[in-house]
């Protein structure tokens, strides 16, 4: 689909190559899975059933321990779901491989940056629950922005700057998708490649620490509650 | 006489127990036209760093995403509940249906009318209309009758897939992503001109599946323009036919899978 935009631009889109944007597709596709961007309800549902008490018992912080469960399991959807896709994309089309060394490890970093953002948002959006109840609305509106506002639809770089910009800054989404694939495809010179991630490092902080503080509001609350 | 006020009062608690929640409700009306929105805001900001996707420009792709946003919202608004019926089949609901003095078809769709999906579907007709006007449509009586037909066409055409996809789960009960792929796959498929597409994903789908006579050959018409893939320009004019095909088809498919199907016994 992007690749017919890309013909009928006459070639170079929005600073990216043909090439480039094939990588964007399938690469994106392959990331989707690791970040997880949609479908985990986990703590929701615990919240719901009041499982979740038994969580707080646990001398390890619960925003600690779900992130560890969500590395293990971006860790292995690395393996299963971001590779086929990759490899698929890397057999059929012209694929823009990395030129300079320093990309690659920078986009490992991007990576698990972006899984520790996801993380956090989708722990915000399920942590609604213990005001809420239902998570259902937050998790609609998480869904519908998210996908987006991310990069997976297109690349955020077809926007125009004015939005562009406070986007990326101002914002977790663009860190989530569009970061580690504008890095990987070296979109931007090295500079500009390295506040990118410098972004997403702030931004996981950032959300980590919005986390804690909204944990810590949710149990006292809850002990208030007597539950 | 007599089968009619029983699906009324089907129809009027439907619609009672949907209202009784009011913020879900505008949660999930919220939600429902999002998704269409940001669709065709996708067709949008393409057009921003394009001038012509597939030969054709941001008024004529326009009118392709109108028809088939119009017609996929309205069919999932009357039809789409069908895909339930894997949950009725595996829980057993459907037998309950069955023992009913009514038709099943019909029962199905009038045990849950998604109201929520209303706001989508005339957002939907809202592009078509506007995509209409802002396009360079040299309006004749036949383009007109086509422009009002095309949609309808589309809604009976989806409708049908939805219909034939959830036969499946007649045979094979836990059927879910498989119908998936048909229902919005093909939804996505008739956004874009088919020009856009190519080999044999394109020969399949828009041929073999007819998703090519929802939108993309109607907007033909419409616009009077020839077809860069070289078929003849009365193609548009089909579009009806073929859908008419798909709901026999799809009847036919229900039918057989009503016959076919034994209880879970759950």
């Amino acid at each position: 689909m992007l690749l017919a935009v890309a013909g009928g631009a006459g070639g170079v889109v929005a600073g990216y190559t043909p090439a480039q944007l094939a990588t964007f597709v399938w690469v994106g596709q392959g990331l989707l899975a690791v970040v997880l961007l949609w479908g985990w309800s986990d703590l929701a549902e615990r919240i719901r059933t009041g499982d979740v008490a038994s969580d707080l018992l646990r001398p390890v912080h619960p925003v600690v321990s779900y992130l560890a469960a969500d590395l293990g399991r971006a860790g292995y959807a690395l393996l299963t779901r971001f590779v086929p896709p990759v490899l698929t994309g890397l057999l059929f089309f012209d694929f823009k491989l990395p030129g300079r060394w320093p990309t690659v490890p920078l986009f490992v970093l991007s990576v698990g940056l972006a899984v520790v953002i996801c993380f956090g948002c989708r722990y915000l959006v399920n942590a609604t629950g213990y005001w809420l109840q239902d998570v259902r609305g937050p998790m609609i509106l998480w869904t519908l922005g998210s996908g987006v506002l991310a990069g997976l639809y297109f690349p955020l770089r077809f926007l125009p700057d004015w939005i562009l910009l406070p986007l990326w800054l101002a914002t977790p989404f663009p860190s989530l998708l569009q970061t580690p694939l504008d890095v990987v495809i070296e979109r931007d010179d090295w500079p500009v490649q390295a506040g990118t991630v410098a972004v997403q490092l702030v931004w996981a902080g950032l959300i980590l620490l919005g986390c804690r503080t909204v944990q810590r509001r949710a149990e006292r609350r809850m002990v208030v509650q007597g539950g | 006489m007599g089968v009619l006020p029983a699906y009324l009062a089907l129809l009027r608690g439907q619609a009672r127990a949907q209202a009784s929640y009011r913020t879900s409700f505008v949660v999930d009306l919220v939600g429902n036209v999002g998704a269409t929105v940001f669709d065709v805001f996708t067709v949008l900001v393409l057009f921003q760093v394009t001038r012509n996707l597939g030969g054709f420009d941001r008024a004529e792709a326009m009118v392709m995403v109108g028809i088939s946003s119009a017609a996929f919202a309205t069919a999932d608004l009357t039809v789409g509940s069908i895909e339930r019926v894997r949950q009725y089949v595996r829980t057993g609901l459907l037998d309950a249906v069955l023992v009913r003095p009514l038709g099943a078809l019909p029962q199905l769709l009038l045990m849950d009318l998604p109201l929520r999906k209303a706001a989508r579907s005339l957002f939907g007709i809202g592009v078509l209309v506007t995509a209409l006007a802002l396009a360079d449509v040299s309006w004749t009586p036949g383009r007109v009758a086509l422009a009002v037909l095309a949609p309808l066409a589309g809604v009976v055409f989806f409708g049908s897939i939805f219909v034939a996809t959830a036969t499946l789960s007649f045979w094979w009960i836990d059927s879910g992503e498989v119908g998936a792929a048909f229902t919005y796959g093909g939804r996505d498929f008739t956004t874009y001109p088919m020009t856009v597409y190519s080999g044999w994903f394109r020969a399949v789908f828009a041929y073999g599946l007819g998703f090519g006579f929802v939108a993309y050959y109607p907007a033909l018409a419409l616009l009077g323009r020839a077809d860069p893939l070289g078929l003849p320009a009365w193609v548009g004019w089909t579009a009806p036919g073929v859908a008419l095909l798909a709901a026999a088809g799809a009847a036919t498919a229900w039918r057989v899978g009503v016959r076919h199907y034994r209880s879970t016994g759950s």
